[in-house]
């Protein structure tokens, strides 16, 4: 089994290291895995965005990702400044954070699996500021099934969190796992241009 | 044989973090810093490895990349295992110091994190930086991932301070691709690698010693008597010295796979080569994806192989002529470019080395990956079928370049 994951968010909000978490994660679960992030000059705040690539056996192509078949948007307004969903495979599942519900969310037509989650309002209640790396990542485990609940808070306990950043965290990864809305994608969902 | 050999562990970490990891393994006595993109979280590691204990060389945080490189020949005159990391225009400031290190025989190992040179302004990854100072005498190994990174950087100790060798070596990882990268890899364990190593035996020639005063690197050369004889003789054994390092490198990666069980091509790889055609030749991370693409190809039943060049200072001669005189025709790929030769330095160098064998074979040339651009399957997939083209005698004009329109 194999997976092309990418995942979006803006600079500050932990995209790239929520990428090298989840490979943490798959790592712990015996599997492979190369997360690359995209690069420029790093600002708070600008779109950035995180390839991840997992396979059963080792992998050698270091490159980007092209034809993502799981989409992971950590920042609910990111779809009004980049196209979050170029190249996307058919059939892909988009794992996405919004307060919205499907039906209002202009979604390509060829996704087939969704799980959509209130990131914003969690990290809120948890952290006090929109940090919505980790909700994600259970919404992701929630959503795809590819990583368990267990093996990313293992890896988050990795991971240079300590003490009480590190309880906020886990509970976090929770949160999203237990609060993320997984739902197969209708005809009715997608946006018809 | 060795009751340690199962104790290395599974972690996951990126390039940089790699070369940190190996270098906290190699235990320096002295370890000098200057952050530049994208080598910074790399030596971030190391701050953090030294303030956590974990490696307890001499951190020297310098103004810049000039005293970096001169606090560390003062330290290995003074006999200490010493290494820093640079990249693009830090490995410029580095200059002046970098290029007498070979000279002086000062066995370093310094981490190239490969960089595109400016300008055009850029920060990411290429290797024109390591590729504009291939004739400054250092050693030259290019890396394919993360673990071979953290190996190789290990072995490049034992390279530098071998006795027939004693010369500098750059480690190069690719900017982004590498650096960045995060993989899982397999962690040696510190006693198996002091066991690899050695102790460290990196003054015996010159040193700074009070008990035995002597000057270091006086004047030479000139016409007055003796003088040209001194300089050739200095340059003759530096060149000899380089020259030794492809069977010295050679034997200890037969030493590294029979310790740790991870047997890389210490020279030149062969991917697929026996029975092909033609080949691809690759250099750095771009191989992974040139051999995906050539496992592709070979099911559509194209006999095609692939040859990666590890160690590119000293140029591996003889192996490379070995891999392609089993080949038609080859489609090189660089990640930099060669202004003096409208190619890939790589591309030259092997046209170099072709004129020492009586094989011909077609080449075509290939520059991709500047400045952070992805060299993908896609792109393999061009190569192969240029290269394909090539070896059925329609030999397309050189250079092609990979990005050109991406």
């Amino acid at each position: 089994m194999s997976n092309e994951i990418r995942l979006h968010g803006r600079g500050g909000q932990g995209t790239v290291m929520a990428a090298g978490i989840l490979a943490q994660a798959l790592a712990e679960e015996d599997k492979w895995a190369i997360a690359i992030p995209t690069f420029g000059f790093e600002r708070r705040g600008a779109p950035v965005s995180a390839f991840l690539r997992v396979d059963d056996k080792p992998i050698r192509s270091l490159t980007n990702i092209y034809h993502p078949d799981i989409i992971v948007c950590i920042d609910q307004t990111l779809g009004r400044a980049v196209n979050i969903f170029a190249g996307m495979a058919d059939g892909a599942t988009l794992v996405l954070a919004g307060r919205k519900p499907a039906s209002e969310m202009n979604l390509p037509a060829s996704a087939r699996r969704l799980g959509l989650v209130d990131a914003v309002s969690i990290a809120m209640e948890l952290f006090g500021r929109p940090i919505t790396n980790s909700v994600m990542l259970g919404a992701l485990a929630r959503t795809t099934g590819i990583v368990s609940l267990a093996a990313l808070c293992r890896a988050m306990e990795e991971s240079h969190f300590r003490d009480a950043g590190l309880a906020q965290n886990l509970t976090a990864i929770r949160r999203g796992y237990d609060e993320t809305q997984v739902s197969t994608l209708k005809e009715s969902c997608h946006a018809h241009a | 044989m060795n009751q340690l050999v199962n104790s290395s562990r599974k972690i996951v970490c990126d390039g940089n973090e790699a070369a940190a990891r190996a270098v906290v393994l190699a235990r320096p006595d002295v370890v000098s810093v200057f952050p530049i993109t994208p080598q910074s979280s790399l030596v971030e590691s190391l701050s953090q490895f030294v303030a956590d204990g974990v490696l307890t060389a001499e951190l020297i945080n310098a103004e810049g990349e000039h005293s970096v490189l001169s606090a560390l020949q003062g330290a290995c005159l003074a006999g200490a295992r010493t290494y820093t990391a640079t990249s693009g225009p830090g490995l410029a400031f580095m200059f002046e110091p970098y290029i007498r290190t070979p000279g002086l025989r000062l066995p370093m190992v310094v981490s190239l994190v490969t960089r595109d040179m400016l300008s055009p302004q850029c920060v990411w990854g290429g290797q024109q930086d390591a590729m504009t100072v291939r004739e400054c005498g250092w050693i030259q190994v290019y890396c394919e991932n993360v673990q071979e990174v953290l190996d190789t950087v290990i072995m490049a100790f034992k390279l530098a301070e071998h006795k027939d060798v004693l010369l500098p070596v750059n480690v190069c990882h690719d900017g982004n691709y590498l650096s960045y990268a995060v993989s899982r890899i397999e962690l040696p364990a510190a006693e198996m690698v002091d066991g690899f190593l050695g102790e460290p035996d990196v003054n015996w020639h010159i040193a700074l010693d009070p008990d035995r005063p002597m000057a270091v690197d006086p004047l030479t050369g000139g016409t007055g008597p003796g003088g040209a004889a001194s300089f050739v003789g200095y340059r003759k054994s530096q060149v000899r010295g380089m020259a030794n390092a492809l069977e010295v490198f050679s034997d200890i990666h037969v030493e590294w796979g029979e310790r740790f069980g991870r047997h890389w091509a210490p020279l030149v790889e062969e991917y697929r080569l026996e029975d092909a055609d033609y080949a691809i030749v690759t250099i750095g991370s771009m191989t992974g994806a040139g051999k995906d693409a050539v496992d592709a190809a070979r099911e559509r039943g194209e006999k095609v192989g692939l040859i990666k060049v590890k160690t590119y200072r000293p140029f591996p001669r003889d192996a490379i002529i070995a891999a392609l005189g089993k080949v038609k025709a080859a489609g090189i790929v660089d990640r930099s470019v060669s202004f003096a030769w409208d190619c890939g330095p790589l591309h030259q160098d092997v046209m170099t080395t072709l004129f020492a064998s009586p094989h011909r074979l077609a080449l075509v040339g290939f520059i991709g990956g500047l400045a952070g651009a992805d060299i993908t399957s896609e792109h393999f997939q061009r190569v192969i079928e240029l290269t394909a083209q090539a070896a059925r005698g329609d030999v397309s004009a050189s250079p092609i370049w990979l990005n050109e329109h991406d």
